[in-house]
């Protein structure tokens, strides 16, 4: 089973409760009410469209966007702020630090280097193999190695929940397999949102999918096939449940265009 | 190799256009007369050049100076910015030759008008420069320094200045090639010294070889001046220039 090295977290996973999402521009509604539960420990799919609100919807998970109107709270019904992490599709490398540097972003910005945590970087980045470009900058690296050094970042900030938007639709489709395969495997146990509209790595990874599709946009959960986690790609079932989602997304309604 | 051929390129044709324009040294001189001026001169030209040296690099620092305490405190505190931005545009539309002369009446015919005609010239390109670069922060950046709960001196220190730094790089190789104009307006205008100053006399003398022999003291200043600025910004930014 995955190791899970390095975690220092509450060994009871944190559960994500939001309810009353809404959203919208104008008078154009986004999303309104959206309720859903994101299970502590679990991975949780959210599927959807190219300008769904999917990554506007993390967001206000991650309390970057206030609403307002949603609430989003825990099991024991206090805040999830500060126990987030975030990845997005941007690597968000900065190019003047070194990855080492780049890793140790957030106990930068804290003020709060210690020898414990230059070892946790080490450690993490040798890891994900990455501990001979330590001191390049990130525009020595390809793709997927930087995308690597984001996972490290985000890890390094050794949070229950991690949300991430996008993470891997930047890179090729084999590092994209493998960035799934690793992130599987370090982030095991911690409570993790994701959002994609590829269905294969929302079907990968996800122990919960949600499918947000619709005007306004609507969270429908999907059932899944039960396959060892995370899922295959050459599993007959995984590659079933995929056609289905594709297949019942390309004849959705369409989305209005502004 | 380049700047050899190009050099020769440049020789050919003044001499071509000497010949040409009937060989009246008092309107375009040889090269050669201008070399001779250049030897004979050299004290001369030195003590000169020095001085306009001088106003120029004093006017880099304080106009440099200045921008760059401006862009940041206004890309700190946008209130600010919307009310004194505004204004430091409308005084770009006066041009800076058109206040030398007030300049110099208020500061006198010594160094200290050419240097602020140097700095206020400097000034805009700096800190529009840095400004905007300040200004320009990926905002996902923010975002994850927030989920990180970074403070926001923290977020300045290590994210949005060393962002910014190359829109004030660019701002101050500009910077490095407005300041001799500057300088040498200001000394037209009304000086004692400077290249400024020498070539107005050598002019009103008929010295023509030593108005050019000033000219090119002047651009050889100003080329080094930018290449110096370029190679320091190359070093202290690497991440801009390798990639």
């Amino acid at each position: 089973m995955p190791n899970k090295p390095h975690t220092t977290h509450d060994p009871m996973p944190l559960d994500i409760r939001v309810s009353g999402a809404s959203l919208s521009f104008d008078r154009h509604t986004v999303f309104h009410n959206l309720t859903f539960l994101a299970q502590g420990g679990q991975f949780t799919g959210i599927l959807g469209p190219s300008g769904v609100g999917k990554t506007t919807l993390l967001k206000i998970i991650a309390g970057l966007l206030p609403t307002g109107t949603t609430e989003i709270c825990d099991q024991r019904g206090s805040s999830i702020q500060g126990k987030i992490a975030w990845m997005s599709q941007k690597d968000l490398l900065l190019p003047w630090l070194s990855i080492f540097d780049n890793v140790c972003l957030g106990a930068k910005l804290r003020g709060a280097i210690t020898p414990q945590i230059q070892d946790r970087a080490t450690s993490l980045l040798h890891q994900v193999g990455l501990a001979h470009v330590a001191n390049k900058r990130p525009d020595a690296l390809s793709g997927g190695m930087r995308q690597r050094a984001a996972l490290v970042r985000t890890l390094m900030e050794d949070r229950q929940i991690i949300l991430m938007d996008e993470p891997f639709s930047a890179v090729d489709p084999l590092t994209r397999i493998r960035l799934q395969d690793l992130s599987a495997r370090l982030l095991h146990g911690r409570t993790v949102i994701f959002v994609t509209h590829d269905p294969l790595e929302a079907l990968r990874l996800g122990h919960i999918i949600f499918v947000l599709n619709g005007q306004p946009a609507t969270l429908k959960s999907i059932d899944l096939p039960n396959t060892a986690w995370p899922r295959p790609v050459d599993d007959p079932n995984v590659l079933k449940a995929q056609a289905e989602i594709l297949t019942a997304l390309a004849h959705s309604p369409q989305e209005r265009t502004a | 190799m380049r700047l050899t051929i190009l050099m020769v390129i440049f020789l050919t044709i003044w001499t071509t256009a000497w010949h040409l324009s009937g060989q009246r040294g008092y309107i375009l001189p040889p090269p050669w007369d201008v070399a001779k001026a250049l030897w004979s001169h050299a004290p001369l030209l030195a003590h000169h050049g020095m001085i306009t040296l001088l106003e120029i690099i004093l006017g880099m620092l304080f106009g440099c100076g200045f921008a760059i305490c401006l862009g940041l405190s206004l890309a700190l505190y946008r209130p600010a910015a919307a009310w004194v931005w505004p204004i430091f545009v409308a005084t770009q539309a006066l041009p800076v030759f058109a206040i030398a002369p007030l300049l110099v009446l208020w500061l006198g015919y010594g160094m200290a008008s050419k240097v602020a005609m140097a700095s206020l010239i400097i000034f805009f390109p700096v800190a529009s420069g840095f400004y905007d670069g300040l200004r320009r922060t990926d905002p996902d950046l923010l975002d994850l320094s927030h989920t990180m709960n970074a403070g926001n001196w923290a977020i300045v220190r290590h994210i949005r200045l060393p962002a910014a730094l190359p829109g004030l790089a660019s701002g101050l190789k500009v910077g490095a090639a407005v300041a001799p104009i500057g300088a040498i307006v200001g000394e037209w205008v009304g000086s004692s010294a400077g290249l400024g100053f020498l070539m107005l006399h050598a002019n009103a003398r008929v010295q023509i070889p030593l108005m050019f022999a000033a000219l090119f003291v002047l651009a050889i200043m100003a080329i080094t001046l930018h290449s110096l600025i370029a190679y320091s910004l190359r070093r202290a930014l690497p991440w801009i220039y390798e990639s």
